[in-house]
């Protein structure tokens, strides 16, 4: 498995996460896996996060991505989460969403900023290649807005 | 004899040999629980002399070919779906519906926020009803049963600590002038332990303080309502977050188990308790495996009842279950494929003698099924019993050389998972710790891996992905918000004309009973209930007794 670059001389930071109210965590412990055996540094918390938690997280340790995963249907408080990123200026982090979304509420997700959505089959190369570049990005964002 | 043994080599050999000169070179091919299949298996492989030992006859030790003696040639297996979504009435309006297709058995799934342990005012709105059925008090479950013949069959509620569901169940009876008696249903969410190791949806209260509530929960139903089970033992869960067929079937065996020590550590005779234990599993598509799996576990259960718990009854013997076709095997390309996989998947949940079951829809991969695509899978069910005759012959696998070699090699699989969960001082310890947490991890990974190295093939997946159609099912169903302010404006009114002063009187009560080992806590509960507190008012006062339950986090 090929490693991803790194930023300024570190790996990427990922906070893997569950908001809501389902705790189905299967996808997110692999997906946690593969990003650290591709040398990306993962904070990883269990499910049922508050939002305000999450901002609070990854204020703390400075992300460069967020993977939520849902495969409920927590994916719809995903906008609040995005609005309360924003308000502790966290804008720069790339937010990703894992699991079952409905094709009708992609655009839900999307036009609130969402970067990407892996929809179940999601490969490995793609899921570390797509956070690989998308860290990248926040983290040149992060240093543009500094 | 000689003779005939040599004839018999002979054959086998000449066997061997072509076999060896067409399939050059012969992968080793392995199932999910690792057991290494042959191409060829026969009376070198099982032998039918063993029969009473292996077997016996259906409805008879060591109940290898079934619990009873008629199987599904008597009575056919329950189609029981799991069905939530919306407001009561929604709840209702579609089991109804499923009525009219042949469904017997009632399944009623509550909403995420319900199932944490909230009321609908305490939570995000966009989530209330968009995964499982809102119901907070016992107007919500007068409403989901209207019209719903759950006095003469058996209702399965997704409930789990402090037993509401069951309790809301109790005063609607009590209501309707029905005898607690004669009520038949399964507690179907009861089985604390593979909620924690599986996070499956949810785990709402600390461990100690589960342990308390469901041996209350099963002592107090015993006495009131003999017919019901409350604990169903869920192999379900730790099998959809990625144990192998053989590890979810041992550990939920184990799980009974200590539910069961728990239970005797009480004082209580096993020939009675364990007349109400249900079990409630997975059904893979890889189908083989889950028939010996069904079969195995069968036989396992049988033997340590009896040399175990030393249980004299045989209806304390007899491993009944539940079971739902994986979703995880479930694709979100070309979904119309999943009718075929959910097909095959109930196939080997029937052959391997299932007491009831739970079919997926073929959207599940793509969001919470619609009412078409759950009406196509009750006709598959339909369609098995009746036009493919999978009711007609008990255990017809039974004698196969294959299936009874697998049904030997898996028993032996999930007893080790058993003896390694012994070592570790049982289940209740073994989820503490992560043990079985970090078992499921490395299985889950494993198969994922195999499917993004294309040892294991998806069809439609990482293969074969032209073939097939990409018809997308029918549209999301979401409840509206005019629905969702009309519940709201229930609740409430439902808050504001009960006595309040008999609620707060209930409610401490509870509290204090979980100060008090004599007291029955679930006995509080169904008071609670009873007079009108609400299902978030119970769930905060025993969260306050007993702690919220936290995710052992395991990466």
């Amino acid at each position: 498995m090929g490693q991803v670059g790194t930023l300024e001389g570190r790996p990427p930071k990922v906070l893997i996460t569950k908001v809501g109210f389902d705790g189905h965590d299967r996808g997110s412990r692999i997906v946690a896996a593969y990003l650290r055996d591709a040398g990306m540094e993962v904070v990883y918390t269990g499910p049922w996060q508050t939002i305000p938690n999450v901002v609070q997280i990854a204020l703390q340790e400075d992300v460069d991505v967020i993977g939520v995963s849902s495969l409920a249907t927590d994916h719809l408080i995903l906008p609040k989460l995005m609005k309360a990123l924003n308000e502790a200026g966290l804008s720069h982090i790339a937010v990703v969403v894992g699991g079952i979304i409905p094709d009708a509420e992609v655009g839900l997700l999307k036009s609130a900023g969402i970067a990407h959505i892996f929809h179940p089959g999601a490969m490995r190369e793609d899921i570390v290649a797509t956070i690989g570049a998308l860290a990248a990005r926040s983290g040149a964002l992060a240093q543009s807005q500094e | 004899m000689a003779e005939a043994q040599s004839a018999y080599d002979c054959a086998h050999e000449e066997w061997e040999r072509e076999y060896g000169g067409q399939v050059v070179p012969d992968a080793v091919r392995t199932n999910r629980s690792g057991v290494a299949l042959k191409p060829l298996y026969g009376p070198q492989d099982w032998d039918s002399a063993h029969y009473l030992d292996d077997l016996g006859f259906p409805g008879q030790r060591p109940y290898t070919r079934g619990i009873h003696a008629s199987m599904h040639r008597g009575r056919a297996w329950s189609p029981r779906m799991v069905v939530g979504f919306g407001v009561p009435q929604d709840y209702n309006g579609r089991m109804r519906g499923l009525y009219a297709l042949g469904l017997t058995g009632l399944f009623v799934s509550p909403c995420n926020s319900h199932l944490r342990g909230y009321d609908p005012d305490e939570v995000d709105r966009e989530l209330l009803g968009t995964c499982g059925t809102l119901i907070s008090t016992s107007d919500d479950m007068s409403v989901c049963l209207d019209g719903l013949p759950f006095d003469k069959e058996s209702v399965s509620l997704g409930d789990t600590a402090p037993y509401t569901l069951t309790a809301m169940l109790l005063a609607v009876a009590r209501r309707r002038g029905i005898a607690w008696e004669t009520l038949a249903g399964t507690t179907n969410q009861s089985d604390y332990l593979s909620h924690y190791a599986a996070l499956h949806m949810f785990f709402r209260l600390a461990l100690p303080g589960q342990r308390r509530i469901l041996l209350d929960h099963i002592d107090w139903m015993n006495e009131h309502a003999p017919r019901w089970n409350p604990i169903s033992i869920v192999g379900q869960h730790t099998q959809q977050a990625g144990a192998t067929p053989a590890q979810a079937m041992g550990l939920a065996i184990s799980s009974a188990i200590q539910y069961a020590e728990d239970m005797r550590a009480r004082g209580r005779d096993p020939d009675i308790f364990l007349r109400r234990f249900s079990f409630f599993f997975d059904i893979s598509i890889s189908v083989f495996e889950e028939i010996a799996k069904f079969r195995a576990g069968r036989r396992i259960w049988g033997r340590i009842t009896r040399e175990r718990f030393g249980v004299r009854d045989p209806r304390a013997q007899k491993f009944r279950f539940h079971a739902q076709t994986s979703g995880a095997d479930l694709t979100r390309q070309q979904p119309l494929n999943n009718i075929a996989r959910v097909t095959i998947q109930a196939i080997a949940g029937i052959l391997g003698g299932l007491q009831s079951l739970h079919t997926d829809s073929f959207d599940e991969a793509l969001g919470i099924p619609t009412e078409s695509t759950v009406r196509v899978a009750v006709a598959t069910q339909n369609i098995l019993r009746e036009e493919a005759g999978l009711a007609d012959v008990i255990d017809p696998l039974g004698g196969s050389y294959y299936v009874e070699t697998l049904t030997n090699q898996m028993e032996e699989r999930i007893l080790e998972v058993i003896r390694s969960i012994d070592e570790q001082g049982g289940m209740y310890q073994a989820v503490s710790t992560g043990f079985v947490q970090r078992m499921i991890g490395k299985s889950a990974l494993e198969y994922q891996e195999k499917i993004d190295r294309g040892e294991r093939i998806i069809v439609g997946v990482n293969d074969f992905q032209r073939e097939g159609g990409d018809a997308r099912p029918p549209t999301l169903e979401r409840p509206s918000a005019d629905k969702i302010d009309q519940y709201l404006h229930n609740f409430r009114a439902f808050k504001a004309q009960r006595s309040q002063s008999d609620v707060d009187r209930a409610l401490d009560d509870l509290a204090r009973a979980f100060d008090d080992d004599r007291t029955n806590t679930f006995g509080a509960v169904v008071h609670a209930i009873g007079v009108g507190a609400t299902h978030g008012e119970v769930c905060a006062r025993t969260r306050a007794a007993v702690g919220f339950g936290e995710p052992l986090v395991v990466p």
